[in-house]
């Protein structure tokens, strides 16, 4: 965890052009590290919580210690044993890579056609896409809906219930979504390679991935990363399309298994909580920085 | 050449997606959906007219992401806007021809002394056996001859059949046969099962092993459209999609049909009384929830970046790393730990413990939106931490200087320097936070489900969103309303377009005072 530190520090610090003044015994400073420490509670205590009640020892119903009892596995068999965490799991790392993979795709091939390419109806087609971002794709969860079943009736492989029926839906999205941010990133690479590119010979697929894709490689993990934690923690349309346990993702499985009862299964919940945690908040401390300039740039949890 | 192997992968990848689409076609060519057939043949003429040659470049590039859109978003909100002018939901969600079908084959009692069938529950193979439509594989007692029967009426079948010694079909060609449990799962599926047959009469369940014969009490008069019950003689009419007896006295029919209502569901929101009255609660907590929403975490998450933007503090990374956490924490995780901290009962809600208070936090409607609004204050400070940080670092250093040499305070700083030149960078970003919030579906799905829910109400929760709203009659209830959900939908989407519209405009009049 020091090297995500390490890069803030270097962030924050020179930023900034003036030293702090050179007073040796600053009279606010107590109270400064008093106010950053309610902070920390305040950001931390529910974590603390999730984390202390996932290691307490399985058969204790009582959930509003702060500090477990002992350290035991218990959560983690009642999780795993009478239901498909692992499946969950899978479920939702395949859901959400390739999702985020063909999302990524799609984006930046369009991003470049509506940067590089000069075509009829490319401003009007841009100002489209935007328009019909505004309709909250969620809304229309009742056609998914029927379109997957219809579709499923069919091709069982791509209908409710399955991974690639949820990517499909989601896919909707994929072109409107990016290409705003993705086009801004595309109007940076100076057009003048392209030129030199192509007065050497070269095609405009072969200028696109083996020239411009490279460029612009570090936004292309970040819009990726963005996309990933989006669809990992998209509960709406999964929660409609995928009835069966077994095809569930962790969100849909997890909730699940609190309805069933709130208390008895809140420690292995946690458990699941802090397992289903674990690679977002990871890819977060490792990229805090690419993220905040992609987040900045107009996505919103 | 180094393009000729680059021209192999090209070809391949087309032909690879032809494959793909004309084994999709065979499938709804087998279904005998000649629409999608021909749909899906354009579909194909495209991709070859595009990347098989060099007609159009753009369109190489634009293909793949144009027909996602088209097909999975276009058509969803198309497909939305007419639902939205239909009755289509619990009831209404056929044809009218359907509807007499299902009301004469459901109206079956039994014939005294007609035979009574060996009964299979099955499904098509491959189909789910928790959710796929059952058919009913039966086997004539007297003559041993085999059937199967679903909502379409009956037919012969004798490919791959298996019988017991009591005559039930063990295993047939195309069907998955359901064990005894599966079928005690589905008891309530398979009690509205009822096939037709040629006769006017029906085949209907009767435990789990047997169906009988039966005679329909209700007859259909084609030439009138009236549906006869010919055990109370009583004539029903059509009428608003449904099926009423004649001179308007009585229960109507429970299966009616869909069709046309015109404007009919979004007059209802804004004129029906009792659907007026929940739709502007909602509107007004929908308006209010993203409004707090956003100036609570914005506020504390400014407070939060002036806080930790000071050179004075060390480690400062390290703390922004942990200040950061909770954003990091997936959504379903947060709210559903929120919930159980906001229990009630001592025992299990963190909060009341530790506080020693007993406030029914998710069973009084003011404190369900109170504990809402916290939970979403911790969920998203850390957002408004991270880009107010962004922009603070922005803030050029001399326009600081030149204010501490003109004598301003620290205090004055902040308010008349550092704030507006922050507002004007997160802006835009306050307005999309506003539009997130307004359609924020999972935090108040997981957290209080729109709950509570006061008096007899059922529909309307005191801390519903329109989305959750929308939610629950389309798909949460058991009387689902698919029309008005949609009518529902559309009125957030012109909601949600307005606030967008309106921040976009902002945004650019805000970049040019910059």
């Amino acid at each position: 965890m020091t090297a995500p530190a390490d890069n803030g520090t270097a962030v924050t610090t020179h930023a900034f052009d003036a030293p702090p003044s050179a007073k040796k015994r600053d009279p606010w400073s107590i109270v400064r590290y008093l106010a950053l420490a309610a902070a920390l509670v305040f950001a931390l205590f529910p974590i603390w919580f999730i984390v202390a009640a996932a290691v307490n020892p399985a058969g204790n119903l009582n959930t509003t210690q702060l500090l477990p009892d002992g350290f035991g596995t218990g959560n983690y068999a009642e999780l795993t044993s009478a239901r498909p965490f692992w499946s969950w799991y899978k479920n939702t790392l395949i859901i959400a890579g390739f999702g985020s993979i063909f999302a990524v795709f799609i984006g930046v091939c369009a991003a470049y056609a509506f940067s590089r390419l000069r075509f009829a109806g490319r401003r009007p087609g841009l100002m489209t896409l935007l328009l019909i971002q505004m309709f909250p794709s969620l809304l229309t969860f009742v056609a998914l809906f029927r379109i997957f079943t219809d579709l499923g009736d069919v091709i069982p492989q791509f209908g409710l219930n399955t991974s690639i029926g949820l990517i499909l839906a989601y896919l909707g999205g994929a072109m409107g979504g990016n290409v705003w941010l993705l086009k801004g990133y595309f109007d940076t690479v100076p057009k003048e390679l392209d030129e030199a590119a192509k007065v050497d010979g070269a095609s405009h697929a072969r200028i696109f991935f083996s020239m411009t894709l490279p460029l612009i490689t570090p936004i292309l993990v970040t819009v990726g990363m963005i996309q990933f934690i989006g669809l990992f923690n998209e509960f709406l349309l999964a929660s409609v399309f995928l009835k069966d346990v077994e095809a569930q993702t962790l969100g849909v499985g997890l909730n699940a298994l609190l309805t069933a009862d709130r208390n008895k299964y809140f420690g292995a919940f946690c458990m699941g909580a802090v397992l289903a945690s674990a690679p977002i908040v990871l890819v977060y401390l490792s990229f805090q920085r690419q993220l905040i300039g992609g987040l900045t740039a107009g996505s919103v949890k | 050449m180094t393009r000729s192997p680059w021209l192999i992968v090209k070809w391949v990848a087309i032909g690879t997606t032809l494959a793909l689409l004309l084994w999709i076609a065979g499938k709804y060519a087998a279904a005998g959906q000649l629409p999608f057939v021909i749909g899906v043949g354009f579909v194909a003429m495209c991709v070859l007219l595009v990347y098989g040659t060099s007609r159009s470049v753009p369109m190489k590039y634009l293909f793949p992401g144009l027909f996602f859109l088209l097909a999975l978003q276009v058509w969803p909100i198309i497909f939305t806007v007419m639902t939205s002018l239909t009755n289509y939901g619990d009831g209404h969600m056929g044809a009218k021809e359907d509807s007499v079908k299902y009301l004469v084959a459901q109206s079956v009692t039994e014939v005294p002394d007609a035979p009574r069938y060996t009964m299979s529950v099955a499904v098509t193979s491959g189909g789910d056996v928790t959710t796929s439509d059952l058919v009913l594989l039966l086997t004539d007692p007297t003559q041993g001859t085999t059937f199967v029967g679903d909502a379409d009426g009956l037919s012969p079948i004798s490919d791959g059949v298996v019988k017991s010694e009591t005559g039930k079909i063990t295993a047939a060609a195309g069907y998955q046969i359901l064990g005894a449990r599966e079928v005690n799962a589905r008891s309530a599926d398979l009690n509205a099962i009822a096939v037709p047959t040629d006769d006017g009469g029906g085949i209907k369940t009767s435990g789990l092993s047997e169906a009988f014969v039966g005679k329909a009490s209700i007859r259909y008069d084609a030439a009138a459209d009236r549906l006869i019950d010919t055990a109370t003689g009583i004539r029903y009419q059509p009428q608003n999609a449904q099926w009423v007896p004649e001179g308007g006295q009585g229960q109507a029919l429970t299966t009616g049909w869909m069709e046309n209502v015109g404007f009919r569901n979004y007059t209802d929101a804004l004129t029906n009384d009792t659907l007026r009255t929940g739709f502007l609660k909602i509107l007004i907590w929908n308006l209010i929830f993203p409004l707090i929403s956003v100036a609570s975490t914005f506020l504390l998450g400014m407070a939060f970046a002036l806080l930790f933007n000071d050179d004075r503090i060390k480690f400062k990374g390290l703390w922004r790393s942990l200040l950061i956490l909770p954003y990091a924490l997936p959504g379903f995780v947060t709210a559903l730990v929120w919930r159980q901290m906001f229990n009630q009962d001592p025992n299990f809600g963190l909060i009341n413990k530790t506080l020693g208070w007993s406030v029914d936090w998710l069973g009084d409607p003011t404190a369900a939106k109170v504990a809402l609004l916290i939970t979403n204050l911790w969920l998203g400070f850390p957002y408004m931490f991270l880009i107010c940080t962004g922009a603070l670092q922005s803030v050029p250093g001399d326009v600081k200087e030149a204010a501490k040499i003109d004598g301003a305070s620290g205090l004055r700083t902040v308010q008349s320097i550092i704030m507006p030149l922050v507002l004007v960078a997160v802006g835009p970003l306050l307005v999309a936070s506003y539009a997130f919030n307004f359609n924020n579906f999972a935090l108040i799905f997981l957290m209080t489900n729109g709950g509570p829910f006061e008096g007899n109400q059922t529909q309307v929760g005191s801390t519903d969103l329109l989305i959750t709203y929308a939610f629950r009659l389309a798909i949460g209830g058991t009387t689902p309303n698919f029309g008005f959900a949609a009518a529902i939908s559309m009125f957030i989407f012109v909601i949600v377009a307005l606030i967008s519209l309106q921040g976009f405009r902002r945004t650019a009049s805000l970049e040019d005072v910059n």
